[in-house]
């Protein structure tokens, strides 16, 4: 029995526990040196996951991209753009949210479907497409509008509320703040949207046909045509794919921020695929899981609350730190893929 | 006649050409005195100035960019974060640690650049290192220099913008006294007539190209693969660091967060506009300097014509879609057909005419 | 007979820029049978199954098949599968990172009642279908754990599973032993029973003997005749391929026995790579070609990577010219003055993208070293002199190598070491895959060279072929070498080859 464990723990699969692994044995170590300021509290474990919603959503759509073996680099901007949008709608135009929302659902939609057209179709290399697609979004907030616009109670009542809306978890789960007052921990509406998305994703790509071509054609394309799966579609699927789930990252982003600025979201297309190498997703296609980028998203983000909560450490530590994790896991990789070519 | 046009269309850097020349026509068009080039306090002035001048960082990274594109057929994403490391490294040492403004030199200017120039190497070498010997794939091993290089120049600045307001200093991104010619235009001829030389007078085209098509046959017929590859990366990185001497000394400072931002992009851009895949293998030097120019140039017109810097990506953007659209062969192939079905019907409507 | 039509292409022709591949090209497939596709390299089998199977569009001809109303088109590969056509490349087309379950049934996964993919079925399934053809292996487990053989009867069982009325087999014996050989045929002949129509194409002779029904053969992209197999005998079937009076491969024989000198070239002392090949003793004498045979697996290519360094060796001696050779990287050997044509040529072998000269000066260029740059009219001389020599066929010498057909990229591989001048030169399988005219070429160079007194190791699924051609033969077995068998005394025999091979009881 044991034995056949042991089987199933392959190099991937190993991976993704040393991932998980991490984060806890980050995490611990952030609570035992922090826990006079209040690291121990859920409520520190749930701000991360509140912080971070959009980046899990995004990270998600970022992996089925990374596992055909695409690449999306337009996320940032597409984030910036739907959260311009949100703002100048609601704070400016004084239209309602609802619509609004759809729009950039369908937004997403049409972005991703152009991206992919032109990557699964016409073979243009996915980078530099999604490259003119980052520019171009980027673009587009600044023609929407230059300024950064805040979403207030008075601007869009529905939407502050939304924002603003505690789902409390049960009282036990709380502690007595120095006052004397319990504090109920809570999450927000867009944790609730991120976690769905991954679970909506992990199912998608274990139980669905689409979500198996996408391993396939990662694998190894040539293959995956000749074994009669339609590479163009998949591929212009994943990228649609993507894009939506930005979108609703994009959502989740604005849920947070309440605001729509030019720079908004800058370098989150970098943290979206750190994330994922981290989470055990490889770049060259066919290897790796959304539930490795859920962690890979939530191990970045505890560094950078360690270096906030800290509070004497200059930020760009958080940077270093990212990029030290990454250059482990890439090299953990690496031996990992030379192990396994060795044992042939 | 016609069979001479055909090649010329054929040719690589036909297409990245043409657009140059449209980008320069449009202008043309524009603004008549787009051409116009005089001079003012003794230094040259005019748009086509403009564009040789500060295409100079885009074109000296896409001389790095393309040898990296061709050997591993990935990119270096980390370029613009080493540009603004080597920046940070050089004036740290020039103001000296935790000073953010000086007139005079803590050490020889040399000193200062070499050891940027090194920084930028080291940052190439272990680049080089990591997609070399441990065959990680390029992007992703690049990636952790994205990350860490801006943020560790930062910690050599202090956290802060470090002037170095010392007139030689400014030399290398402006002009120096009595030439009219703007220096960084000459330093993007040495460093490109360098590696031309190089690729031309030695055989390491070959190589690169050898390696970029099929690491495993070009070691079994002797070639040094992991070195070559690293070897092209340590160019890059140096490119990069002289790229960041040049944006630096524009500005004589340390601007951490700025110096080299989206260059990374610019510069795989510019490699791809020049006809060049980024699958790796065959590549054309001249094509990446001419799509650097480019880039340049349409940036220059779009500010030109009152476009916002913010609002100019989008412009770029379309223009990148349609140039690499209209490459892709994919879409060469669908009109070809289309155009062998025309010619399909003209024959068979003249068939039936003729019976 | 008529009836029994299952698939007839008729008149078809495709060009590709610059070359006329299939010029009205036929081939008829019946049910029940095994239809071998006969012909040289660039006679244009690949091109007309592609066609048929939707990789490649026809430009015209007509494509019929039984059930099937009117002309038929297919765009891809999976219009041939919903009508029927499978199809199994030499290149196993599988994903190494899916689980062999995975690789079984993608496309066409069982479903839940929900739609979703149905693990537990298709992996009880899959096991089924394994355990049909007798290999025990773990279906969840991902494909890249098994060997390349069992990685082709993967794909095989692929198409086989997916009730297809066409099979097609494009060399899919190359890279199987004798005895998975042996199980391919066993599962062809069931099909067969069951009435479905295979297209076999395969080099071995003896492999269409022993399982087709009738051969098709062609030439330079056209038909030449539909055979049934007791129509035409081996000597006529080479006839029809080659288009010309076959001079018989045994007429080479008489050349082969040349004597060499005493001078040693290369020795090697308990030299070994840990976990592929145990420690060896070896010693190559001047004009000497000594054949180094056993199965596939059995570690011959191990050995000759080994001596030139291409896998580094972990421990003994090799010497050359009497002085110690320590390989770190092939271009030490190369230095030494070793040549190494590799097994794996489009792995190992050609860069695809570059020109037949870029390629030829290759090795020439690595040995001078990065700053002596060969003159682009020496580069050019050389080239020349090699395409004429070795009467490469490619349209000029600046035609990229992947445009060319397997046997030529084959030679200008071989050329580029010819170039270098080298004292011992190792040729691995070099005429896997290429027709029997550059077979017989091929062969004959070998004993130039060896005349000229270069020292040659020649590697050969084909004992046969290697019996003409060598003086000598190492045996190996599991990854060691078991034995020599010399050529003096007559000693050197098929028989005894086989038996050397198989080893156990005499």
């Amino acid at each position: 029995m044991n034995k056949k464990v042991f089987d199933k723990l392959n190099g991937n699969t190993l991976l993704l526990v040393i991932t998980i692994c991490l984060f806890f044995f980050m995490y611990i170590i952030g609570c035992i040196v922090y826990s006079g300021k209040g690291f121990t509290h859920l409520q520190t474990f749930l701000n991360l996951l509140i912080t971070n919603a959009g980046l899990i959503c995004v990270a998600s759509g970022m992996t089925c991209v990374m596992l055909c073996g695409g690449i999306d680099i337009s996320v940032g901007s597409l984030v910036a753009m739907d959260c311009m949008i949100l703002a100048y709608g609601m704070g400016k135009l004084n239209l309602p949210c609802i619509p609004l929302i759809l729009m950039i659902l369908v937004i997403g939609l049409v972005f991703g479907a152009v991206q992919g057209f032109l990557i699964g179709y016409m073979k243009i290399q996915p980078f530099i497409i999604t490259m003119a697609g980052m520019f171009f979004a980027r673009g587009m907030t600044a023609v929407i509008c230059t300024d950064q616009i805040s979403i207030t109670e008075t601007t869009n009542k529905l939407f502050y509320a939304w924002a603003n809306f505690k789902i409390q978890l049960p009282a036990f789960l709380g502690y007595v703040n120095k006052k004397g007052k319990l504090q109920v921990p809570f999450i927000r509406i867009s944790v609730i949207i991120a976690l769905l998305v991954v679970a909506a994703t992990f199912f998608l790509l274990k139980y669905t046909k689409f979500g198996r071509s996408l391993y396939a054609v990662g694998g190894n394309q040539t293959s995956a045509a000749m074994m009669g799966l339609d590479t163009r579609k998949i591929k212009m699927k994943a990228y649609i794919l993507s894009s939506f789930l930005c979108s609703i990252g994009g959502i989740c982003y604005c849920l947070n921020t309440m605001s729509g600025s030019v720079q908004q979201a800058s370098g989150f297309e970098m943290d979206a695929i750190a994330s994922s190498v981290i989470g055990g997703t490889l770049l060259t296609g066919g290897v790796g899981n959304v539930i490795g980028s859920f962690f890979g998203v939530m191990i970045t983000g505890t560094i950078t609350t360690l270096v906030n909560t800290n509070g004497k450490l200059l930020s760009s530590w958080a940077n270093i730190a990212t990029a030290a994790l990454l250059c482990f896991f890439i090299i953990l990789q690496s031996v990992f893929a030379y192990v396994k070519n060795r044992s042939k | 006649m016609s069979g001479k046009i055909k090649a010329l269309t054929k040719n690589q850097l036909f297409l990245p050409f043409a657009m140059m020349v449209l980008v320069l026509l449009i202008n043309l068009i524009k603004s008549p005195d787009f051409f116009a080039i005089n001079i003012q306090n003794g230094v040259l002035y005019g748009r086509l100035i403009d564009i040789l001048n500060r295409g100079s960082e885009i074109a000296i990274l896409a001389v790095g960019q393309t040898l990296v594109v061709a050997v591993s057929a990935g990119t270096d994403i980390s370029v613009g974060s080493v540009m603004s490391l080597t920046a940070c490294g050089t004036c740290m040492l020039l103001a000296g640690y935790g000073v953010n403004s000086t007139t005079t030199l803590a050490v020889p200017l040399v000193v200062g650049l070499l050891f940027g120039l090194i920084l930028a190497m080291c940052c190439g070498a272990f680049n080089g290192f990591l997609v070399s010997k441990l065959n990680i794939q390029p992007m992703v091993a690049t990636l952790i220099l994205f990350t860490a290089a801006r943020a560790i120049g930062l910690l050599l600045c202090n956290n802060q913008i470090t002037y170095i307001r010392y007139e030689p200093y400014k030399y290398f991104g402006n002009f120096i006294p009595g030439c009219p010619v703007p220096t960084a235009i000459f330093i993007t001829i040495v460093v490109v007539a360098v590696v031309m030389l190089f690729l031309k007078k030695t055989a390491m085209g070959l190589y690169i190209q050898s390696v970029g098509i099929n690491k495993k046959a070009a070691r079994i017929s002797g070639l040094n693969s992991s070195n070559i590859c690293f070897m092209c990366y340590l160019i890059c990185g140096l490119c990069a660091g002289i790229a960041g001497i040049v944006a630096s000394s524009r500005i004589y400072s340390a601007d951490s967060n700025n110096i080299g931002r989206n260059y990374e992009l610019d510069s795989i851009l510019a490699v791809a506009l020049g006809g060049n895949s980024l699958g790796g293998g065959r590549f054309n030097m001249a094509g990446s300097i001419i799509g650097a120019y480019t880039i340049q140039a349409i940036t220059v017109t779009l500010l030109a014509m009152g476009v916002s810097t913010d609002q100019a990506p989008v412009v770029k953007a379309i223009i990148v879609v349609l140039i690499v659209t209209a490459q892709a062969p994919a879409f060469k192939a669908f009109l070809a057909e289309r155009k062998a079905k025309k010619l399909v019907q003209v024959n068979e409507t003249q068939n039936k005419e003729a019976a | 007979m008529i009836n029994n039509v299952l698939i007839e292409m008729r008149d078809i022709t495709k060009t590709f820029p610059g070359v006329v591949a299939l010029d009205h090209a036929q081939l008829t497939i019946r049910k029940g049978e095994i239809h071998a596709l006969m012909g040289e390299n660039g006679a244009g089998k690949s091109t007309i199954i592609k066609c048929l199977t939707g990789v490649y569009e026809r430009d015209s001809g007509e494509v019929h098949m039984e059930g099937v109303e009117g002309n038929i088109y297919n765009h891809s590969t999976m219009d041939a599968q919903n009508i029927g056509i499978a199809t199994v490349y030499q290149e196993v087309n599988l994903c190494p990172n899916l689980s062999v379950a995975e690789n079984l049934f993608i496309g066409r996964e069982p479903k839940t009642k929900l739609g979703t993919v149905d693990w537990k079925t298709m992996n009880r399934k899959a096991k089924k279908i394994m355990d049909d053809l007798e290999i025990p292996i773990d279906v969840t487990k991902t494909l890249d754990n098994y060997s390349l053989a069992i990685q082709q009867m993967i794909a095989i069982a692929r198409a086989v599973d997916m009730d297809c009325r066409v099979l097609i087999l494009d060399e899919p014996t190359s890279s199987l032993d004798d005895n998975e050989v042996e199980k391919l045929f066993k599962l062809m002949t069931d099909l067969k029973n069951k009435g479905v129509g295979i297209l076999f194409v395969t080099h071995f002779l003896e492999q269409v003997y022993a399982v087709c029904d009738r051969i098709t053969v062609m030439r330079n992209g056209t038909f030449v005749g539909d055979y049934s197999v007791q129509e035409l005998p081996r000597v006529k079937l080479v006839a029809a391929m080659l288009g010309k009076d076959f001079d018989d491969l045994a007429a080479i024989k008489a050349e082969g026995h040349s004597s060499f000198s005493d001078e040693v070239v290369v020795e090697a002392e308990e030299l070994s790579h840990k976990g592929t090949i145990k420690p060896f003793n070896f010693k190559i004498h001047k004009g000497e070609v000594v054949g180094v045979t056993g199965l596939l697996g059995s570690g011959r290519s191990e050995m000759v990577r080994c001596i030139y360094g291409a896998d580094k060796p972990t421990g003994g001696k090799l010497s050359m010219h009497g002085k110690e050779l320590k390989a770190k990287a092939p271009i030490d050997s190369i230095r030494a003055g070793m040549g190494y044509l590799p097994d794996d040529r489009k792995a190992d072998g050609c860069i695809g993208d570059l020109s037949v000269r870029e390629n030829i000066i290759l090795a020439l260029q690595a040995r001078n070293g990065m700053f002596k740059r060969i003159p682009i009219k020496e580069q050019n001389r050389i080239a020349d002199e090699f395409i004429k020599m070795l009467q490469i066929k490619t349209a000029s010498r600046e035609t990229p190598i992947n445009q060319l057909s397997g046997g030529n990229q084959q030679k200008v591989i071989l050329a580029r070491w010819l170039c270098t001048h080298p004292d011992f030169l190792i040729l691995d399988e070099p005429t896997r895959g290429i027709d029997i005219g550059t077979k017989t070429e091929f062969q004959k160079l070998v004993l130039e060279f060896a005349k000229q007194g270069m020292s040659v190791i020649f590697i050969s699924s084909e004992i046969e072929e290697m019996i003409r051609t060598c003086t000598r033969m190492c045996v190996m077995r599991d990854g060691q070498k078991v034995g020599e068998i010399s050529s003096e005394e007559g000693a050197m025999t098929q028989q005894a080859v086989m038996g050397a091979i198989a080893g156990g009881e005499k």
